[in-house]
């Protein structure tokens, strides 16, 4: 409904439902895949079924004669690209059919294009490679000891902080495990899409990413153009969590197509392409060694990391970051090393690092609570961090303490029994364990664009994007609070390089980032609205002072007088009205001080005796995240990370077979993500305490924060539980039952 | 997917006439399973000749002893006579698969559902004897943790991925099929193959015969006060079992006077063996006779690299299943 421009509003603290709801319920938001241009050929990607090798020669004259074919690609008859360089994180290594060699099972090869779907992919069946293969190297576990040093060094960096070795000799009780994670698969529910076509040099490209302006740094680079000769287009993304933070081979092949044929390119990966082409979490082996004196405070930590990687090239997975800054110790060392394989390249999956890191710290830190016989949340506040103790500066904020207070309280830790094993309900064991969540709050440079209509609408656009997680909802919502005005008249936009540049959605980071600069846009709406009225005779603010005028609940007022006018009145007289605004991190958090975001997570679980299945029974969990922005959407994201955090404990892996190199669990009935019936009452509060010192609306990022912890909690439970302890994830039945209890004296 | 011809056919003769007359044809029941393997390029056959409108074939009779090919999953296990009679079947559907999927596939579709193998499923790894014979078995050097560790072969160590063929093994059905020279009855033991050195065959089923009723023995239904179906799996719902156990009792007072067991998630047919059963007639309804039954039932177990730990899960499953059953039914 429009605002009756006479009536002020309330000024609303949080929009109560999703700016995109009514949208995506009516099935009229547009995702990548359902852009039709007219004449669009559709494009299928055929993908290499050896590990490594190089390709001796290619019959695709079967293909060519199908029905529907309009043009077969492979590496013998491809337009030849200027060699692109690997930009992380706007490009992974690609592979754009420029070389015959092979570098993983899965690699796209060819491209059949044809008038239909199913045309082009019944013809990339009938496309015949004979290969010369080579040995692959598709063994993680024995070759640990080849581990080595990431390529690009201080990615992350070795730390190594105070005495080193000389502390260890203080230490009255040392205690040393290793862990392991599983490869992941992102599988968000939309796959990858693209639809490329190309106006004389012009690109236009509808795709599906977290990052509309490096896909279009990509492209450009890919194709020698000027980087305003591309144009990127993403309104709505079904889901990202990591794999759509680049631009991955389908992208450029999409655009190289359509050039080709001259028509519009329609390219979608298909479930089984989601595994492989375009990213994963990475193996990791986590080595965890944690010293204490007698009083349960840590005198040194070392926590060293081995991950696979491809081979062509690094990602790493950074798990013992968290580590560096977690717990209050002087000697905290950490390390990243890598084993080269013949697979595709790992990428960020939500929360890299922290997702699989916490899962074996918090792990490692319950095993000592239990070997000093004391409480896990003890130990935890014993060596609770006041300062980073890594980069030895303060937080912007940190109220850790009052959410394991809160979390403890809902959960009713207190009633604790710490004996594994003494809890039961008929053949279930029942079990309770805690963790701690960490996530880096993020912000980069951003921008955003304002125009008031002589209508009164209001448009805000910003080119980030809106991976399902709220972008709209606080980009419309700052407009709201900051101008006053009804939410109907708000039309927000992105997802497209014609807006004002924004960042990467990932690393938690969109919501701090874009938020401040459409409060920047507001302010400078403000200053021209002022500006225009003390000049114009028609305004009642004629003649008055520009500072002396402010923007309330849609109005222009005056703190010296009551004269007031309603801002559409303005843009009415003076046509439609455009500022700009942008927005940096603060100078506090550019300067090193330490910005992270903190959470407390009690689980409980029941172990079935007879099969070792493991079900959640609930997660209490509390977060320290600054101002809570939107509570609807916010929420939502916390608890969609604890879902997370379930499959991680409990389901996911990617299961590589070790001959071919292949994914052999490639489908959403075999790669395990929590279904209904796992997922418990999630109990989530925040603290909502605005951290101003990160971002003047006072929210650090939540997208990620979710995720960790949880496992680690989960895996503390199941011992707690059983007496068993779980040290490779995901911790599916047949390992507890398989596994002995720890013995009394451990 | 390739190019396929569709026809429809409306009564049983029709059904049979048409698949007779075509060797790469193919029935399409529900489509929940074909349609998939058609879509992976695994299945390519080239007619499918679509009998979910043939007469007479969607009907639950004679006190759920008589089951349609086509009755639906979901319909045949929500039926109140199958309920009541057959519970241990119905807990076996509703085990299997989502909804979704049960109100599409049907009983006979059920017996047909080919393997989960991965090495099956995907075509681009090269050795399947299942799916290319004389290729070999990618899955003995590969991910083998959902695989058989009875009855397989060097040739193939798939399993047969269905909830419902465990309870109806354990019940010991008899698939009625109907082929141009008349009707004939396979009792269900021997409708399901073991993969020997033709591991392409999964089920003694002829090319040219349609599978028309699904027959439960009446005397089967004295198992409906101690039955259970316990489905060990990955996640609580939604997921192939990594050992499923159907488990039945007919007792007199303390003493058991006949038992039923089937396992699935086991081996390439739901495993049977009527020694096992046999053992427990006569002996007391505890743990000890269950377990004895369960270390006949999987004497000669062999696991490979990833699924050793089912031989375990398998024992303890089976104990864990008959005490359920031994409890009996709540409602």
């Amino acid at each position: 409904m429009m605002q009756d421009a006479s009536t002020p509003t309330q000024h609303p603290q949080s929009l109560p439902t999703r700016y995109d709801a009514r949208q995506k319920v009516m099935g009229k938001a547009t995702y990548a895949a359902e852009f039709n241009p007219p004449e669009t050929l559709y494009a299928w990607m055929i993908q290499s079924t050896i590990p490594k090798g190089t390709i001796l020669s290619v019959d695709t004259s079967a293909a060519e004669h199908a029905s529907g074919v309009v043009k077969v690609l492979t590496c013998f008859n491809a337009p030849k690209l200027p060699k692109p360089k690997i930009q992380p994180p706007a490009t992974r290594f690609v592979s754009l059919l420029q070389t015959p060699e092979v570098h993983y099972n899965g690699e796209p090869i060819g491209l059949v294009i044809a008038k239909t779907l199913a045309e082009a992919q019944y013809a990339s069946s009938l496309v015949t490679f004979k290969y010369q293969a080579e040995k692959p190297q598709l063994d993680f576990e024995h070759h640990l000891a080849e581990a080595r040093m990431p390529k690009r060094a201080n990615t992350p960096p070795k730390e190594d902080h105070g005495e080193k070795e000389e502390a260890w000799k203080r230490a009255v009780t040392v205690f040393e495990q290793t862990y392991s994670t599983p490869f992941q698969t992102h599988n968000p529910l939309e796959p990858h899409a693209t639809v490329a076509f190309w106006v004389g040099e012009k690109l236009t490209v509808y795709n599906s990413t977290q990052y509309v302006s490096g896909d279009k740094q990509t492209l450009a680079k890919t194709f020698a153009l000027p980087l305003e000769n591309v144009h990127v287009i993403c309104p709505y993304v079904g889901g990202g969590f990591g794999c759509k933070g680049s631009s991955w081979s389908h992208v450029p092949l999409a655009a190289m197509a359509a050039k080709v044929v001259g028509k519009p390119v329609k390219l979608v990966l298909d479930r089984q392409q989601m595994f492989g082409p375009v990213g994963y979490r990475p193996r990791t082996v986590q080595k965890i060694k944690l010293g204490v004196d007698g009083d349960g405070k840590f005198v040194a930590i070392k926590h060293d990391v081995i991950m696979s990687t491809a081979r062509v090239e690094d990602f790493v997975e950074p798990s013992a970051k968290q580590t560096d800054m977690l717990y209050a110790c002087k000697n905290i060392s950490t390390s990243h090393k890598m084993v080269d394989m013949d697979i595709g390249v790992g990428t960020f999956q939500r929360a890299p690092g922290e997702a699989s890191g916490t899962p074996a710290l918090e792990s490692a830190l319950d095993e000592l609570a239990y070997k000093l016989k004391m409480d896990p949340l003890e130990l935890r506040l014993r060596n609770y961090a006041e300062i980073d103790p890594g980069k030895q500066k303060r937080f912007t904020a940190k109220h850790l303490r009052e959410a394991y207070q809160q979390a403890a309280e809902r959960f009713g830790w207190s009633k604790l029994n710490p004996e594994p094993g003494s809890m039961r309900d008929g053949n279930k064991l029942i079990g309770w364990g805690m963790a701690t969540a960490t996530y880096p709050a993020n912000r980069s440079a951003a921008g955003a664009v304002l125009r008031l209509m002589p209508d009164g609408k209001i448009m805000v656009g910003s080119g980030t994007q809106d991976i399902g997680t709220g972008t709209y909802t606080v980009m419309a919502q700052t407009v709201v609070e900051e101008l006053g005005v009804d939410v109907s008249r708000v039309d927000a936009k992105l997802g497209d390089t014609d807006l004002p540049k924004a960042p990467v959605s990932g690393g938690s980071q969109s919501t701090a980032s874009v938020g401040p600069a459409v409060k920047a846009a507001c302010a400078q709406l403000k200053l021209k609205l002022a500006t225009l009225v003390v000049d114009d005779a028609a305004s009642p603010h004629h003649g008055a002072q520009t500072g002396d005028l402010e923007i309330k609940d849609g109005f222009l007022v005056s703190t010296k007088s009551s004269a007031h006018e309603p801002i559409a009145e303005i843009a009415k007289r003076h046509g439609e009205i455009e500022v700009k605004g942008e927005a940096e991190p603060n100078e506090d958090v550019k300067k090193g001080m330490s910005a992270h975001s903190w959470g407390a997570v009690f689980a409980e679980v029941e172990v079935d005796e007879s099969s070792g299945m493991v079900k959640v029974r609930r997660v209490v969990a509390t977060y320290d995240i600054g101002r809570l922005i939107n509570k609807t959407t916010g929420t939502n994201q916390l608890q969609g990370g604890i879902v997370w955090g379930i499959g991680f404990a409990l389901h996911e892996e990617s299961a590589l077979d070790k001959v071919y190199g292949r994914i052999s669990n490639e489908n959403l009935a075999e790669y395990h993500v929590p279904v209904n019936r796992d997922v418990p009452e999630i109990d989530v509060t925040v603290l909502d305490i605005p951290d101003t010192k990160f971002t003047p609306q006072g929210g650090r990022g939540i997208g990620e924060i979710g995720i960790t912890g949880v496992a680690g909690a989960i895996a503390n439970a199941v011992f707690h539980a059983t007496g068993k302890r779980i040290r490779h994830f995901p911790i599916t039945p047949d390992k507890v039952l398989m596994t002995p209890k720890e013995s009394a004296e451990a | 997917m390739n190019p396929f011809a569709y026809e429809r056919v409306m009564d049983d003769k029709a059904a049979v006439h048409a698949i007779a007359a075509n060797k790469d044809a193919k029935f399409l029941g529900g489509g929940t399973n074909l349609i998939d393997l058609m879509k992976d390029n695994v299945e390519h056959p080239s007619t499918l000749i679509d009998i979910t409108r043939v007469q007479g074939l969607a009907e639950v009779s004679n006190g759920g002893a008589m089951i349609g090919a086509l009755v639906r999953n979901s319909d045949l296990a929500n039926h109140a006579d199958v309920r009541k009679n057959y519970p241990l079947l119905s807990m076996a559907l509703l085990s299997g698969a989502s909804p979704q999927l049960r109100n599409l596939a049907t009983t006979g579709g059920n017996l047909m559902q080919r393997t989960r193998c991965y090495y099956f499923m995907d075509t681009a790894f090269p050795a399947c004897n299942k799916r290319k014979p004389g290729s070999g078995c990618a899955a003995l050097t590969g991910f083998n943790r959902i695989h058989a560790i009875l009855g397989q072969s060097e040739e193939c160590i798939a399993t047969n991925p269905s909830d419902m063929n465990v309870a109806l093994a354990a019940l010991q059905a008899e698939v009625h099929v109907e082929g141009p020279k008349g009707k004939r009855t396979i009792p269900i033991a021997e409708f399901h193959r073991l993969p020997g050195k033709t591991p392409q065959i999964d089920t003694t089923l002829k090319h040219e015969e349609l599978i028309t009723h699904v027959a439960l023995p009446s005397s089967a239904s004295e198992f409906a006060t101690h039955s259970y179906y316990l489905k060990v799996r990955d996640r609580q719902s939604y997921a192939f079992a990594l050992v499923s156990v159907a488990a039945g009792l007919m007792m007199e007072g303390d003493t058991i006077k006949r038992a039923a067991l089937a396992m699935g998630g086991v081996a390439h047919k739901p495993w049977r063996k009527k020694e096992a059963e046999d053992a427990m007639v006569g002996k007391q309804a505890n743990a000890q006779t269950f377990s004895a039954a369960a270390e006949i039932l999987l004497h000669g177990a062999k696991g490979y690299e990833h699924n050793s730990f089912k031989i375990e899960m398998a024992k303890n499953s089976v104990v864990r299943a008959f005490s359920l059953a031994l409890v009996g039914r709540t409602a």
